[in-house]
């Protein structure tokens, strides 16, 4: 019976882990735009070739 | 290239226009303009070509042309601190509206304008928004470099009074991402805390891992109640405030309910509570609330005049020119106006010659002669070359701020009332009622125990939080179908008002005629090649706006020589060309029995001879007449235009002859017609019109409906947007709305199948948590596949998804 009180308490803390990333990247603004990012990391940076 | 050209259609390498006759080639490139083409070249000479690769035509065409002197106004520094977000003298922060940006190759050439002037450290754009957040050094190039620099690529910022007047940091309200993520956490935690209690009967657990695990769900419920679910506690709150049950009282009473017997359960020992299933309800009607108010952050529903208004003019003092921003403007005050520029205040024309294009205010499609000392309005633009006027009333008084601020107070008091409102409240007086019964037997067997038990479960159970879940399941996915059509509404309950609408009145000039452009047909005398050089030239010396939609259509190079040219201010225009004597004017002017219908025709006479009229229609927006087709069948429709009533027989036919069609309308005039209509003859009124001569009426209509070319653009205050090329949907559209009622409808059954359900059990006062915690998220997840499919069903039936 233990085991699965230890299982919850391992749960729970790893979805504490995840409610705090959530709460950082809802902070970070990470939710407010969700265009730009998932293009911007497509772009290749040419610069070094050009300069 | 040029060889090629009958079969072939060039495209403008920078905005994919179709080149006219006159392009440019640049390499192997063609470009429609010189605008374009100077756009290419700044970005070739940085480098910055792969804009072009990422994207095939990414720019938009450079229509307008800039002055050189038109950001004088930010070298004062006054006005540009007011922009300035942050600053410590080499690190400038700055934020610019960009209503251009629109793909991945704006965005990307955006984040490397640093390479275009190094002064530049870092710019950010964020899509969503349309907003660049730049970072430059002001030592190495000022705010006006900047604003520029981004004007010289393609982007011109949009500045505008109401920038400057509010303050600058936009506040980003995160609150419901933070509620939705800890109501989940809540949520599938206590589940799984409670998992053990259901599957071992009770009597196995050992008591202290019990009691540890009771008190981690009543301390993981605590943040669930008071702060996930505040915004129903605050929402009933104020609607009991104003004597109002709205549905969120009946939502409210329900949690409390369930989290006070739960917590005297589980004090008492006598039970785990319903704690899961409170903050699952909790969760899924937050996500139905975030999904039926995701609103367009891209798009202002609530402008007021300020946004329109540049933010400073050059006022002329003592022989200079100084810029002063737009507020600081006092009367008798000299300002100076160029080419395309909007006059902000009401003024005299002192110097110059006006041609004033107030479609914008009145909806007249043609640009205003003015002349030296007559009044122009604000909000008109200047179409002409450059002018000065002496001010006679300061912005606050204009004619155009009295419009815009005309109090209307009668349509937020109608608005409230919705349908799920009134549905929540007899569902929660059926609830109570059953409630009160079995509570009443229970009482009357002697029970009282079991009278509790049945009470509180009942009132568990039955949460209209089904109802509230449909609803916004419902509206939610509406709204997003809506917007893939480019029909942008304001809020959710929007879509509920615009199922009752009865009457539906529309503004004719931009928002069923193209905006610009003009028909011009011919009759009367075959035009010979030499007839028509004549035609043209004597009109090439008219400044007259007729005059240019027709040389525009004769599409002759005016080469004949002209003398003894006159000016009938008003009437028309006389010349001798090649020893002929033409008349060109009104029909009055050249005299002469000619086919006459309506004010904008342009008669020609040669040598007192009568030969021919250009008549000026206006080109209807495609798909307009098939949309009076379907919806004169339904609705009661109504036109009130600014414009004159050349076009009343061709309306008249095309919108049946038992509709009200009125010419000559006045913004005011229009607001007061809305109003007889609502007051007088209380119907439901659905305006759709554009630009500023409309505000006052989309204001005070039930619902109002902004035509736009470009979502971009700038539309009055409206309830909804609706891209121009869709307006021919506005059938479908109003038919998928009403259908929206029917889902809610359906699914509310669906969920009072549930409900019977788990009142059987909950009258019996037998409903033990298991079965709650069954019955919530079941009938939770189906409320809201249930709506999305139909909502997704009816979309297709009505056209309005693509059918992949």
């Amino acid at each position: 019976m233990s085991a699965i009180i230890l299982l919850l308490l391992v749960s729970f803390g790893i979805a504490v882990v995840f409610l705090v990333g959530f709460f950082w990247s809802v902070r970070d603004g990470q939710f407010d735009d969700d265009y730009a990012p998932p293009r911007r990391i497509l772009f290749e940076d040419k610069e070094e070739k050009v300069s | 290239m040029n060889s090629l050209k009958t079969n072939t259609i060039l495209l403008c390498e920078h905005c994919g226009d179709t080149c006219q006759n006159q392009h440019i080639t640049l390499r192997n490139m063609v470009f429609c303009c010189d605008g374009c083409k100077s756009v290419y070249q700044i970005l070739n000479d940085y480098n910055l070509c792969e804009y072009y690769d990422l994207n095939n035509h990414p720019g938009l065409k450079q229509t307008n042309h800039i002055r050189k002197e038109k950001f004088a106004f930010l070298d004062n520094p006054e006005i540009a601190n007011k922009l300035i977000q942050f600053t410590d003298g080499s690190r400038t922060h700055v934020t610019f509206y960009l209503p251009q940006i629109h793909c991945s190759s704006c965005l990307w050439l955006l984040e490397h304008i640093h390479r275009i002037n190094p002064g530049i450290t870092s710019s950010r754009v964020n899509f969503t928004n349309k907003e660049v957040f730049i970072i430059f050094d002001p030592l190495v190039i000022s705010m006006r470099g900047v604003v520029e620099l981004l004007t010289h690529i393609g982007y011109e910022p949009h500045l505008s009074m109401e920038d400057v007047s509010r303050h600058q940091l936009r506040h980003i309200d995160r609150t419901r991402w933070y509620k939705i993520g800890l109501a989940g956490f809540c949520f599938a935690n206590i589940m799984m805390m409670s998992f053990p209690e259901y599957f071992s009967d009770g009597a196995t657990l050992e008591p202290l891992i019990k009691r540890t695990l009771t008190i981690i769900i009543v301390i993981l419920s605590l943040p669930v109640i008071t702060y996930c679910a505040s915004e129903f506690f605050i929402n009933a709150w104020n609607g009991l405030k104003n004597k109002y049950l709205n549905i969120d009282a009946p939502i409210a009473l329900a949690i409390l309910i369930t989290f006070g017997r739960s917590l005297y359960e589980i004090i008492t020992a006598t039970g785990t509570g319903y704690l899961d299933s409170m903050s699952g309800i909790v969760f899924f009607m937050l996500i139905g609330r975030w999904l039926q108010d995701k609103t367009y952050q891209t798009i202002s529903f609530d402008r007021d005049f300020r946004s329109f208004f540049p933010i400073a003019v050059n006022v002329l003092k003592d022989n200079n020119i100084k810029t002063v921003p737009v507020d600081q403007i006092k009367i008798n005050d000299i300002i100076i106006i160029h080419h395309q520029e909007l006059i902000p205040v009401d003024a005299i024309l002192s110097k110059g010659h006006a041609e004033v294009d107030y479609s914008f205010v009145t909806g007249e499609s043609l640009p205003v002669n003015v002349n030296k000392g007559e009044i122009i309005y604000a909000g008109g633009k200047q179409t002409g070359s450059i002018i000065e006027l002496l001010v006679v009333k300061e912005v606050s008084q204009s004619y155009l701020t009295n419009l815009w601020n005309k109090e209307n107070t009668s349509k937020t008091i109608s608005a409230q009332h919705s349908f799920i409102d009134v549905m929540g409240r007899y569902f929660t007086y059926i609830i109570l009622t059953i409630g009160a019964i079995a509570g009443g037997y229970w009482l009357w067997k002697g029970e009282t125990h079991l009278m509790w038990n049945a009470l509180t479960t009942i009132l568990i159970v039955a949460c209209p939080c089904a109802l509230l879940l449909s609803a916004s399941f419902t509206r939610g996915n509406i709204l997003r179908i809506l917007s893939l059509n480019k029909f942008y509404l304001k809020n959710a309950n929007v879509i509920e008002s615009m199922s009752h609408i009865g009457t539906i009145v529309f503004d004719k000039t931009g928002t069923l005629t193209e905006n610009h452009k003009t028909n011009v047909s011919y009759a009367g005398m075959f035009l010979s090649p030499t007839l028509k050089t004549r035609i043209a030239s004597v009109l090439n010396h008219s400044n007259h706006p007729l005059s240019k939609v027709v040389l525009l259509y004769l599409d002759t190079p005016p080469t004949s020589h002209i003398e003894s040219f006159k000016i009938t201010e008003h009437q028309g225009i006389e010349a001798w060309v090649d020893e002929h004597h033409l008349k060109i004017g009104s029909q009055e002017f050249v005299g002469g029995l000619m086919p006459h219908n309506g004010k904008s025709n342009v008669a020609v006479s040669i040598d007192s001879q009568p030969i021919g009229v250009f008549h000026i229609t206006n080109t209807y927006r495609q798909g307009v007449f098939d949309l009076f087709k379907s919806l004169k069948r339904k609705y009661t429709l109504s036109l009130i235009s600014g414009d004159n009533n050349n076009e009343e027989t061709r309306l008249r036919e095309k919108m049946g002859n038992d509709c009200v069609l009125l010419f000559e309308q006045s913004p005011y005039d229009k607001l007061d017609y809305i109003r007889y209509l609502q007051d007088t003859k209380k119907e439901k009124v659905l305006m759709i019109g554009d630009g500023l001569n409309d505000a006052g009426a989309l204001k005070e209509s039930h619902i109002g409906i902004a035509v736009c070319d470009d979502e971009n653009n700038f539309t009055p205050a409206a309830d909804g947007i609706i891209h121009a090329s869709k307006i021919s949907l506005m059938d479908n559209i109003l038919e998928y709305i009403k259908s929206g009622k029917k889902i809610i409808l359906l699914s509310f059954a669906i969920s009072i199948a549930y409900n019977i359900i788990g009142l059987f059990f909950a009258v019996q006062g037998t409903l033990s948590p298991i079965i709650a915690a069954i019955l919530m998220p079941c009938s939770s997840i189906s409320i809201i596949l249930i709506t999305f499919g139909l909502s997704q069903l009816f979309a297709k039936k009505y056209n309005l998804v693509n059918s992949e």
